[in-house]
């Protein structure tokens, strides 16, 4: 018999704890976990790219549904557990549902600490904790108006940066004479406070908060001093507090934290804890790599391994504000017994200091360069003697008496040994030989493989630099390249900034992104322009000049200049009166070559510019559409003749394929969409290497996505089966949807799911309703916009002049 | 009809039309017997004209982005400075350009540029 294992708590240790635990022991345990919050497992650390808009909590997420469902792990998702029973070993939530365990885990965290000054409840003051918050902040930001963070440390300048980044206006009050002052002496601090008030974040340190003011919504805070400052949202970021409470109600031993021995078995020896509640020889932590420690020891003790012990050590700090950087370690107080060296530049902005005691590092500061962190922290925890090495120590491991090394050759300076992610205690031993022996070439691989900076994220540039030394010329660290010459960003960073900082004409992005060219160039013009139709489908007017010629005039541009007119025909479906009209239209317009395309309906080819609006009005009057042939949009969706008349059809597959392409005609895509819907697996309307397909079968339907025919040629993926139509037609829309939002301009998606990963969409086409119901409802939005033939609009007289000459010269008056 | 396109080059400069009839960032054709002459206007409002044909392989410039002071081909991308007709980056080649004049929003282009031309295409 398995034994019962509950978890209380989806935080990121017992998160990693049953990483552990799982890999170890797979078949231990039955595991059920409670969480209060109404999701699933996440990198809490990364709320603040969240804040700032540079990731979405989907990227954020450490383990999705699915994690739970392959594993046979029950989540209670939005359960507080309210009662531990020790007697009848039982814990109950607070909707009742009360489960048996033979083995507790407490891991309950913190709770945030509010200072109860008056005013401290009312609306529009925040903590800064969970998603929630995050959430309730970005909705205070949309006013733009005044926020005041109290607390000056890493959480509350975190969150001063996203808010300022999100468009309000931010005052910091932090009660210590300089900013972080646990961490940073106060020159580091004072540059720092330099910094933030260079981006237009005001600081005001020895504040005292006397009140927040308010009648029923915050207005403002008070100072003791009697200053008052403005505010629409404050945000209390002072530290936190052991949450033991529950520990506490069930009679466990309590002291700051939940009292656990080395092997993290509370007072109860069938009640274990992890996290930030925990105290452990006297010692509570507030930064995830000890309690990433505690997780690995627990799994041992849990699956049988008991030689493990959780060890004190020192963790080094790093702030999370892109452009700021700072790094320190250890005890950097001043006293009589110790030294210290120094090393300032202005102009660059750079100070470092190393304290020393008998000639060995016990404290490191760096702010602005901070790449030799790994290798002072390496000699501090080593005690390392540095006599020796004294005269050039500031000036870190590539400093060897002469030149400066390049930062590839510092980190392949670096022992095995020495340490490279901090959150999740990789050494460079570890990630070498993950490398070499799994032959890993991209970060996402070694991420994926060794989880280095995985987590915070801010040794990324070491790993880098590392997978640089390991692979010379095979790694190439800008693998992400930039757009086009015109910018260093990649299509990433500027779809993320678009949405982040809400750029909604081309212009305004290029000024706020420093575009290098005046009016960029072929290449971004049309991708900047696809983003924006794409993310701001009711407010971005359309750059028309910014459109390849064949989008502009909505006909396909020949080698002799002439266009080729493609009609829609809905799944391939015609009927005599429209191939009576196309057949006029053939002979009126004097169109010399007719053709039946592979896309199942017919083009007409060699058609003069100024002839197409005429062209258009005849095929409109029969009820013709543009096929979009030309698009970067939604092409043609192919279907077989299915159970109207095939003798093995099983669904209605012409049925369904006209019923995608009208709902769906008309949307802007990434690359070109095609589709089909065969009926039966015989598969006559090649479903399966289309963008999306949907091989009909008597259960349901099998949706398929990411084939391609092309210049590639690759089968598709299995999205899931669905029972009805309309659950057919929710799952391509989102799919494609989701494709919309994340694909880079030209990148087909098949391209796309190999970036993002099959399973990763999977999980939220298949596995998240409301995700899905959410892209389902954004591509509905958009498509009220989208869905306008463009031939009928230009046959009504829109853009004109596109199709006449400016003028014939033979006709014109000379001037004077 | 070679006589008509002589008539109407007799003066230095002929209009053709007013700036705002050609989008930003965008270009209009003028016909001259045999002779597409593409005219562009920048996004700050510079007028060029140059002759509708790309030194590859003919492609209609008048169809390209227009981006910077340059134009993309359409059909396979060479980039041709607006103002000296050059292809751009590694590619060679050489647009023939037409001198234009701005007067109250009105565009006038050099007569005698177009007729050169004009002539040489028409007799082709
Ligand atoms: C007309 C048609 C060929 C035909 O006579 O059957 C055709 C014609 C062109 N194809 Fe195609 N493709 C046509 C079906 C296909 C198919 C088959 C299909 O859709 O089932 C494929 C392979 C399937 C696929 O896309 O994966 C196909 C793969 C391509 C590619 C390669 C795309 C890729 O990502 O690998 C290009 C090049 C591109 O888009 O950059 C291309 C590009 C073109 C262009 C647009 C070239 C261009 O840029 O001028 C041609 C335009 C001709 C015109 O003016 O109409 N065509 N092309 C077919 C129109 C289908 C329709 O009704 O809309
Ligand atoms: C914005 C922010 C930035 C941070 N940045 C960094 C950083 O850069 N580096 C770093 O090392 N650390 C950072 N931290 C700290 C780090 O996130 C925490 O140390 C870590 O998440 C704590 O993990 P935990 O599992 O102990 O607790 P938590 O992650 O807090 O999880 C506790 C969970 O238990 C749930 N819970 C509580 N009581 C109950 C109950 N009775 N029943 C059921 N569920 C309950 C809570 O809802 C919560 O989901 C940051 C924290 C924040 C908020
Ligand atoms: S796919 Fe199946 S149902 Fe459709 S035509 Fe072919 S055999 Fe018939
Ligand atoms: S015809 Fe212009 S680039 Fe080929």
């Amino acid at each position: 018999m398995k034994q019962k294992l509950v978890v209380i708590g989806n935080g990121m240790a017992p998160g990693r704890m049953l990483e552990h635990l799982i890999e170890a022991a797979p078949d231990a345990y039955d595991v059920t976990i409670f969480n209060a919050e109404p999701r699933v497992n996440y990198d809490r650390i990364m709320l603040s790219p969240v804040l700032s808009g540079e990731k979405t909590f989907d990227e954020i997420v450490i383990h999705g549904d699915g994690w739970y469902v392959e594993r046979g792990v029950t989540l209670y998702k939005g359960h507080k557990v309210v009662a531990i029973d020790r007697v009848a070993k039982t814990v109950t939530s607070e909707h009742g549902e009360t489960v048996p365990y033979d083995k507790l885990v407490v891991a309950t965290g913190s709770n945030p600490f509010i200072i109860p000054v008056p005013g401290h409840d009312l609306a529009g003051v925040l903590s800064y904790r969970d998603l929630d918050d995050v959430e309730a902040m970005l909705l205070a930001a949309q006013s733009r108006e005044k926020a005041v963070v109290i607390g000056g440390g890493l959480l509350g300048l975190e969150a001063a940066a996203g808010l300022k980044e999100r468009g309000m206006d931010v005052t910091v009050l932090h009660l210590m004479p300089t900013l972080m002052e646990r961490q940073l002496d106060p020159s580091a601090g004072y540059l720092l406070q330099n910094e933030l008030q260079k981006r237009g974040i005001k600081v005001i340190t020895e504040a005292h908060t006397a009140r927040i003011l308010g009648e029923d919504k915050v207005t403002g805070v008070e100072l003791k001093d009697g200053t008052v400052i403005d505010a629409s949202l404050v945000v209390m970021a002072v530290g936190i507090r052991p949450n033991v409470a529950l520990a506490k109600d069930a009679g466990l031993e309590v002291n700051r934290g939940i009292v656990c021995s080395p092997a993290m078995s509370t007072s109860d020896p069938d009640i274990f804890s992890v996290g930030e509640c925990v105290e452990v020889e006297g010692q509570v932590y507030g930064l995830v790599a000890p309690l990433y420690e505690m997780a690995k020891v627990l799994a041992g003790h849990l699956s049988g391994d008991v030689s493990k012990a959780f060890a004190h050590s020192e963790t080094p700090t790093r702030l999370k504000v892109t452009g700021i950087n700072l790094y320190s370690a250890g005890d950097f107080a001043e006293g009589d017994d110790r030294e210290e060296i120094v090393l300032r530049d202005a102009t660059a902005g750079i100070y470092k200091r190393l304290v020393l005691k008998n000639d060995k590092i016990i404290g490191i500061v760096l702010y602005g360069e901070t790449a030799d962190g790994a290798w002072f922290y390496d000699l501090m925890k080593k005690s390392t003697d540095i006599s020796e090495m004294r005269d050039t120590l500031i000036f870190g491991s590539a400093y060897k008496g002469g030149a400066p090394l390049d930062p590839t050759a510092a980190v392949a300076a670096l022992p095995l040994d020495a340490e490279i992610c901090g959150c999740n205690g990789i050494c460079k031993g570890t990630i070498v030989e993950a490398i070499t022996s799994k032959g890993l070439t991209s970060l996402d691989e070694v991420r994926a493989h060794t989880k280095a900076s995985a987590s915070c994220g801010t040794c990324t540039g070491l790993v880098e630099g590392l997978m640089a030394a390991t692979l010379g010329d095979a790694f190439n660290p800008n693998a992400v390249k930039p757009m086009c010459g015109c910018t260093d960003l990649s299509h990433n960073d500027v779809r993320r900034l678009i949405k982040a900082k809400e750029l909604k004409s081309i212009p305004a992005l290029m000024q706020a992104l420093e575009w290098k060219s005046s009016g960029g160039c072929a290449k971004c013009r049309p991708a900047l322009n696809y983003y924006m139709v794409c993310d701001w489908p009711d407010e971005y007017a359309d750059d028309y000049q910014s459109r390849f010629i064949n989008e502009r005039v909505h006909a396909n541009i020949q080698k002799d200049g002439t266009y080729s007119v493609v009609p829609r025909m809905w799944g391939g479906q015609t009927s005599s009166a429209e191939l009576r009209a196309i057949a006029d239209c053939v002979d009126k317009f004097d169109i010399p070559t007719v053709k039946v395309t592979g896309g199942q309906r017919i083009d007409m080819l060699g058609i003069k510019k100024e002839d197409l609006p005429a062209v258009w009005a005849d095929l409109g009057k029969a009820g013709f559409v543009s096929g979009h042939a030309y698009a970067k949009g939604l092409r043609t969706v192919k279907t077989c003749v299915g159970t109207d008349w095939c003798r093995f059809g099983t669904q209605d597959s012409t049925g369904l394929g006209v019923r995608i392409e009208k709902f769906m005609w008309g949307s802007w895509t990434p690359a070109k969409v095609k589709m089909a819907v065969s009926g039966c697996p015989r598969n006559c309307a090649e479903a399966t290497c289309k963008d999306v397909g949907v091989i009909c079968v008597d259960s349901g339907y099998e949706i398929h996505f990411a084939g391609a025919a092309g210049l590639d040629i690759k089968g598709t993926e299995i999205l899931g089966n669905v029972k009805t139509e309309d659950e057919a037609l929710e799952h391509i829309v989102a799919v494609v949807q989701m494709y919309r939002e994340q694909g880079h301009y030209l990148e087909r998606i098949y391209k796309w799911a190999k970036r993002i990963g099959v399973e990763e969409i999977r999980r939220q086409i298949m596995g998240d309703a409301d995700a899905r119901k959410a892209y389902f409802d954004r591509f509905v939005f958009s498509q009220t916009f989208a869905q306008v033939d463009p031939w009928d609009e230009r046959v009504s007289g829109k853009d004109k002049h596109e199709f006449q000459p400016m003028a014939t010269l033979s006709k014109l008056q000379a001037a004077e | 009809m070679k006589g008509d396109v002589m008539n109407a080059f007799e003066s230095e400069w002929i209009s053709i039309g007013a700036v705002t009839d050609i989008p930003r960032e965008g270009a209009r054709c003028v016909d001259a017997g045999a002779l597409r002459v593409a005219v562009f206007r920048t996004a700050e409002d510079d007028v060029y004209a140059i002759e509708d044909r790309c030194p590859h392989r003919g492609g209609p410039l008048s169809q390209g982005i227009v981006h910077g002071g340059c134009v993309t081909c359409p059909l396979h991308n060479m980039v041709i400075a607006l103002d000296t007709g050059e292809a751009q980056g590694a590619d060679e080649g050489h647009v023939t350009t037409f001198r234009t004049q701005v007067r109250d929003g009105i565009i006038f282009i050099a007569a005698s540029d177009i007729a050169s031309i004009a002539q040489t295409a028409s007799a082709a």
